[in-house]
């Protein structure tokens, strides 16, 4: 488990604030399953991507209107569950949630977006931290859903 | 001349809120909502503890308490805006009141060949009915062009209004920019053209003297709680035959004079027709105490305050070479700002991990966006009883306002 120190926390929020590899639009969007993300309380105005092949994600992206936290979260959101299974990812989705809310999670699976761990301290942004998560979760069980019937 | 110390005492919230983030508490919201004084509290505990009743039909005393009371309320709002009692109906607020005209006015006489006029900067409150109107009616919906500021100009309405305009529909102080616009021009112009202008005073009534005889405006909508009064409360002034030909949003209890099951329904005359089932009889309480709160203090007072207290914030704020201000010449309350190259939700996040509350985002007023060329912006909004603490506590946040991710660390 990656241990930061509380300046490479501040860094890496912002390189993937100025520099989101994965901020973009498919080209061939018929590939892709996607959710638009907005919220009533703020700004952000995000659609995410989410490729899956054979019960795996092979890619996932994100595009639109969004603020420091919620562009951070969502690029590292990517960069973690991009090549997991639908049920790997689902488990890394619990675990953040679990600490964006300040309950027990595993650490090992978060890698990089454990820099938000004090979203708490400013409560009104966990939804900041959320968006993106929120956004793959109801895109992956959504789509088992459709796959039941 | 106003004294903001002393009136801060009148009021719970900042006895209870000496700090948020363990910083000094500095509210600079108030064109969300505004804090109530202890007496609009006790106004509305009264009805609660002492005077519980239905309004309207009850043959006890008590019930005739509370009937006189809801009288004596709108007695006070209608003086409150040069009104005459019949001409204001209680609402739960902006919003309600603007629904209100849209249906039972709009929605009624407008055709398909007729057009509304708006502006870009309006809250979504005064466009979103408008657009139910048009999906009913097919009927046009166009925007008054505004100048380079972003100011709505009569010249400006002069130049779009034509024979197909049945209604105007604009704020008085818009919630972004905070322009105070010529309603008294504006409806002259509207009334040349056999056009009917309703005036969104949300962000107007509670902050300036307001009187709708020499304003000359056919509606005029706004909210208690912007204004010191309880949240659910509001007002919809209409000029008598209008409320007359208009049509009642709800129909129900309170609002009848008799009824058969044949269908045949006799309502009553406004304001009570618009007013069917209970009321918010504690809010319309606190509502009446807010108006002699304000009224006590005075609202020339109130606006000369805070346009002072305006002049004394931009004077601060221009001085820093990393704000962007969007409305420096504006007259009222509200400052509409960005920090260089840093997102307005980040920002405000910033102010609030200093103690300041202030809002990010669009404000509803979304198109305005297109015009103001930024995604958001973060608004400072003040009332008279802000102080000079309050704008150093923000300018002194706002100079290392890049420093968004110390709130997190």
């Amino acid at each position: 488990m990656p241990s930061f120190s509380p300046e490479m926390m501040r860094e890496i929020i912002m390189d993937h604030y100025n520099d989101p590899l994965h901020k973009k639009t498919p080209q061939n969007p018929s590939e892709y399953m996607s959710i638009r993300m907005d919220s009533t309380s703020c700004i952000d105005d995000i659609t995410i991507y989410l490729k899956v092949v054979d019960n795996k994600i092979v890619d996932c992206m994100f595009n639109g209107v969004a603020c420091t936290i919620s562009t951070a979260s969502t690029d590292i959101m990517c960069d973690l569950v991009i090549d997991k299974t639908l049920d790997e990812a689902l488990y890394i989705f619990k675990q953040y949630t679990n600490m964006i809310y300040e309950k027990p999670f595993d650490e090992k699976v978060l890698d990089e977006a454990l820099v938000f761990i004090n979203t708490s301290k400013q409560a009104a942004r966990i939804k900041c931290a959320t968006i993106g998560w929120n956004g793959l979760e109801k895109i992956i069980k959504d789509d088992c859903h459709h796959e039941e019937k | 001349m106003l004294d903001p110390i002393k009136i801060r005492e009148d009021f719970p919230m900042f006895k209870n809120n000496k700090e948020m983030q363990g910083k000094r508490f500095c509210y600079l919201d108030n064109a969300a909502t505004s804090f109530k004084p202890q007496s609009v509290i006790d106004a509305c505990n009264l009805y609660y503890e002492n005077e519980t009743a239905n309004a309207h039909r009850g043959d006890y005393d008590l019930a005739y308490k509370v009937d006189v009371k809801v009288d004596e309320v709108r007695e006070k709002v209608a003086k409150f805006i040069g009104a005459k009692k019949e001409e204001i109906v209680f609402t739960s607020g902006a919003s309600m009141s603007l629904n209100l005209i849209a249906y039972g006015y709009g929605f009624k006489f407008l055709k398909e060949e007729d057009e509304i006029l708006l502006t870009e900067a309006e809250h979504a409150s005064n466009v979103l009915p408008w657009f139910k109107v048009r999906e009913l009616t097919k009927c046009k919906i166009n925007y008054i062009p505004l100048d380079e500021e972003g100011r709505l100009t009569p010249e400006n309405l002069k130049k779009v209004i034509n024979k197909h305009t049945k209604i105007v529909s604009v704020a008085q102080v818009t919630n972004v920019l905070g322009y105070v616009i010529d309603i008294k021009a504006i409806a002259k112009i509207c009334h040349e053209n056999g056009t009917i202008l309703v005036v969104d005073g949300a962000q107007s009534v509670p902050h300036m003297k307001t009187n709708v005889k020499d304003l000359d405006c056919d509606f005029i909508i706004f909210s208690g709680h912007k204004m010191c009064g309880p949240t659910g409360t509001g007002v919809l002034y209409g000029k008598y035959d209008l409320l007359c030909k208009m049509d009642a949003l709800m129909t129900g209890g309170g609002d009848n004079a008799r009824f058969d099951m044949c269908g045949n329904v006799a309502l009553l005359e406004p304001p009570l027709k618009f007013e069917a089932g209970t009321q918010n009889l504690a809010g319309i309480y606190g509502l009446g105490a807010a108006v002699d709160y304000l009224t006590k203090i005075g609202m020339d007072n109130i606006e000369q305050y805070e346009h002072e207290l305006r002049e004394y914030a931009i004077s601060k704020l221009e001085k820093l070479d990393n704000v962007i201000l969007y409305n420096k010449d504006a007259e009222t309350g509200i400052i509409t700002l960005n920090v260089k190259d840093v997102f307005p939700q980040d920002e405000a996040t910033y102010l609030n991990s200093k103690g300041i509350c202030v809002r990010s985002g669009q404000h509803c007023a979304k198109m305005l966006v297109d015009f103001l060329k930024t995604v958001g912006t973060v608004r400072v909004s003040l009332y008279f009883y802000n102080t000079k603490d309050d704008i150093d506590q923000l300018v002194e946040a706002l100079k290392t306002g890049g420093n968004i991710l110390d709130a997190f660390f």
